[in-house]
């Protein structure tokens, strides 16, 4: 059967390639060509062929259902360590967050203390007790002793909104980058993207996503240290120099060094330090990765070496930021006729490449950024898949009474499905302003996810009532504010004045969710709601011991 | 089987002092972390030009720059400090405890 499967997956593919083919030759005659970087071009395509690898020897050892959704526990704390650091580390953050301290200096940094901190928080409140409750999504965690039905539907709802607006940035991000890069029309990019994606994650599942994720954040690491090396080399080892030249030449002069701009007043700054704290604890192809590892110690590991990798990575992008300021900023070749940036402030990394590197190192980042889009990508939709697969369809409607093939094929037809429709919605928000999209997916995970896991896991009280409206009133909370707020009411939608005069809403929709959460659980009275309590004991002595966890698989 | 295993643990006095032990670090690890992150969040908010204040006399570096390494190479030995603790001396004392129980 899943061999048939496969082979329908691979006809589609080939239909959908030879259609963007014709699609891309009629598109070519109206927008004109960036010329072709050939040396981006063979490093994206030695990177796609070692993956591609990598993806059939993955097939071929996943057996079970197990191995597709958690890669049979079987990853070490290190390997786990650099494919977390590798999901984390997105285009957008290597990119953008690059881009950010080009533009405005020291705000950049605000935004990588605030991702990185995250971290301990995530290892010392939840991995553990998530790597001894759960088996393959954070679901199975909250419904351990409430009822299936309802929670499941619930967190694979803010799964599954986190992944498809992270996913809809990613393929937009992705195609332009790729546009600009490349060379390549903005279609069949976001084809490619889709296609390579569903290729990883339907043949190959968590194992063949882990180590792609691996492959990419150690060229990321690679390509990152080589950059900021050359910045410092050009300013004599010296921070002084370096940033006495920056303030030099930026516009902004003295206030880059400074907080400045982008959070100006306290309610924002408080709402954005919440949501990047506590969004990244809830966001499910991050909490998935905890159970790619046997016990909760190796657990414990991985959460080591990504926070010594992301805080390594983010010190790297703020040289790599300051450094665009003087080498790139001042180069005629890489500004457009109004003294811009040519592709925008993310560019700001990719041009640095040329300016320090020349073609072949410009190739060699063009091409690492390219691998890291894929790889996050294919780290949400094998997320996503398993919402629909393991919790909607295998519990939620199923019950539980379903073999683990069946599940399997249903998480794989998910993922074609989910494929396209990031193709489809990547082509359709071509033109849209995506900006917004990454902080309400982290503001969602942060005022519905992370809310009823970590209740699930330290109120002995939750009941499911409480979870339910709670966790559901945090999600439409999030939503409507970001709606209202300036963002989307006032950039987007085109009216004078917000609704809601703040960009960042976790501090208010977090505040909803907890407080939704807690009077729906203590006013609950029914006998299910007395029975979940009661087995809060046994849950907490599981989630403190390991035993009755899910180990690793034999083979 | 395994529900005769949790009651026994559950009964078991050395178990819950395990329990607050570990607890107590985890607690206070992660109260550091939140109090040096929203200190940071609440400069930035209420005294931002604080930050910018120059590292040294004629010094364009100013000393949020130093402060926001610093919160970030905390953050990791925090992390380190947590997982060798536990790693080692937490994850012994459990498994003793727990063999003693079942024996």
């Amino acid at each position: 059967m899943i061999r048939l499967l496969s082979w329908h997956v691979i006809a589609l593919i080939l239909l959908t390639v030879s259609v963007t083919v014709t699609a891309a030759d009629t598109v070519a005659g109206e927008v004109p060509r960036q010329p072709i970087n050939l040396s981006a071009v063979v490093m994206f395509l030695l990177f796609v062929i070692a993956t591609l690898g990598i993806t059939y020897w993955a097939a071929r050892h996943t057996r079970s259902a197990s191995d597709y959704y958690a890669a049979g526990g079987g990853i070490s704390g290190f390997q786990n360590g650099l494919a977390i650091s590798g999901d984390y580390m997105s285009a957008a953050s290597f990119l953008g967050i690059s881009g950010l301290v080009y533009l405005s200096g020291f705000d950049g940094l605000i935004y990588s203390i605030g991702f990185l901190v995250g971290w301990p928080i995530i290892l010392f409140l939840i991995a553990e007790r998530l790597r001894n409750l759960g088996r393959y999504t954070f679901a199975d965690v909250v419904s351990y002793r409430l009822q299936q039905r309802p929670i499941r539907t619930l967190a694979a709802c803010g799964s599954l909104a986190v992944v498809a607006l992270y996913l809809i940035a990613q393929m937009v991000g992705s195609g332009k980058l790729i546009q600009i890069l490349f060379g390549l029309p903005y279609e069949v990019a976001v084809v490619l993207v889709g296609i390579l994606m569903i290729l990883y994650v339907s043949f190959g599942g968590m194992i063949a996503t882990t180590w792609v994720q691996i492959i990419k954040a150690a060229l990321l690491l690679t390509g990152a240290t080589a950059l900021a090396l050359m910045v410092m080399v050009k300013t004599g080892f010296s921070f002084e120099t370096l940033f006495r030249q920056a303030v030099d030449v930026h516009d902004k002069g003295r206030a880059i060094m400074a907080p400045g701009s982008i959070v100006s007043d306290p309610v924002s700054a408080i709402s954005l330090g919440l949501a990047l704290m506590f969004g990244t604890a809830g966001l499910p192809h991050i909490l998935m990765r905890f159970f790619t590892v046997p016990d909760a110690k190796e657990a414990r590991r991985s959460v080591l070496f990504a926070t010594g990798f992301i805080g390594y990575f983010y010190i790297l992008t703020f040289i790599i930021g300051f450094g665009a300021i003087v080498l790139v900023s001042t180069n005629p070749e890489f500004l457009n006729a109004g003294g811009l940036l040519r592709g925008g402030n993310n560019m700001a990394a990719v041009h640095l490449s040329k300016a320090v590197g020349g073609d072949i190192f410009l190739g060699f980042i063009s091409a690492v950024a390219f691998a890291t889009i894929l790889a996050v990508v294919a780290g949400l939709t094998l997320a996503g898949a398993s919402a629909v697969s393991h919790d909607i369809y295998a519990n939620a409607i199923m019950c539980g009474n379903v073999s683990e093939a069946n599940e399997v094929r249903v998480s794989r037809i998910t993922t074609v499905i989910l494929g396209i429709l990031a193709i489809i919605l990547g082509i359709l928000f071509e033109k849209q302003n995506v900006a917004f999209m990454v902080g309400l997916a982290f503001a969602i995970a942060a005022s519905a996810n992370f809310p009823i896991l970590f209740l699930s896991m330290y109120w002995k009280r939750l009941t499911t009532r409480g979870a339910v409206w709670g966790g559901a009133s945090g999600l439409l909370t999030a939503v409507l504010l970001v709606i209202l707020g300036p963002i989307v009411w006032v950039d987007i939608m085109g009216y004078s004045e917000p609704v809601f005069p703040y960009k960042y809403p976790a501090l208010f929709s977090m505040l909803v969710a907890f407080t939704g959460i807690w009077i729906f659980s203590v006013t609950d009275k029914s006998a299910t709601a007395e029975k979940e309590r009661e087995s809060f004991d046994h849950q907490f002595i599981r989630s403190q011991t390991g035993i009755g966890a899910v180990g690793a698989s034999s083979h | 089987m395994s529900e005769e295993i949790y009651a026994r643990i559950h009964r078991s006095e050395a178990f819950h002092r395990y329990i607050a032990k570990r607890q107590r670090f985890t607690w206070t690890l992660s109260i550091l972390m939140l109090l040096v992150y929203f200190l940071f969040i609440l400069f930035i908010a209420f005294a931002p030009e604080i930050l910018g204040r120059p590292l040294m006399e004629g010094s364009v570096i100013t000393i949020g720059i130093p402060i926001g390494i610093a919160i970030i190479v905390f953050a990791f030995l925090l992390t380190g400090w947590y997982v060798h603790k536990s790693n080692s001396e937490f994850d012994r004392d459990r498994r003793k405890i727990i063999e003693d129980i079942l024996k």
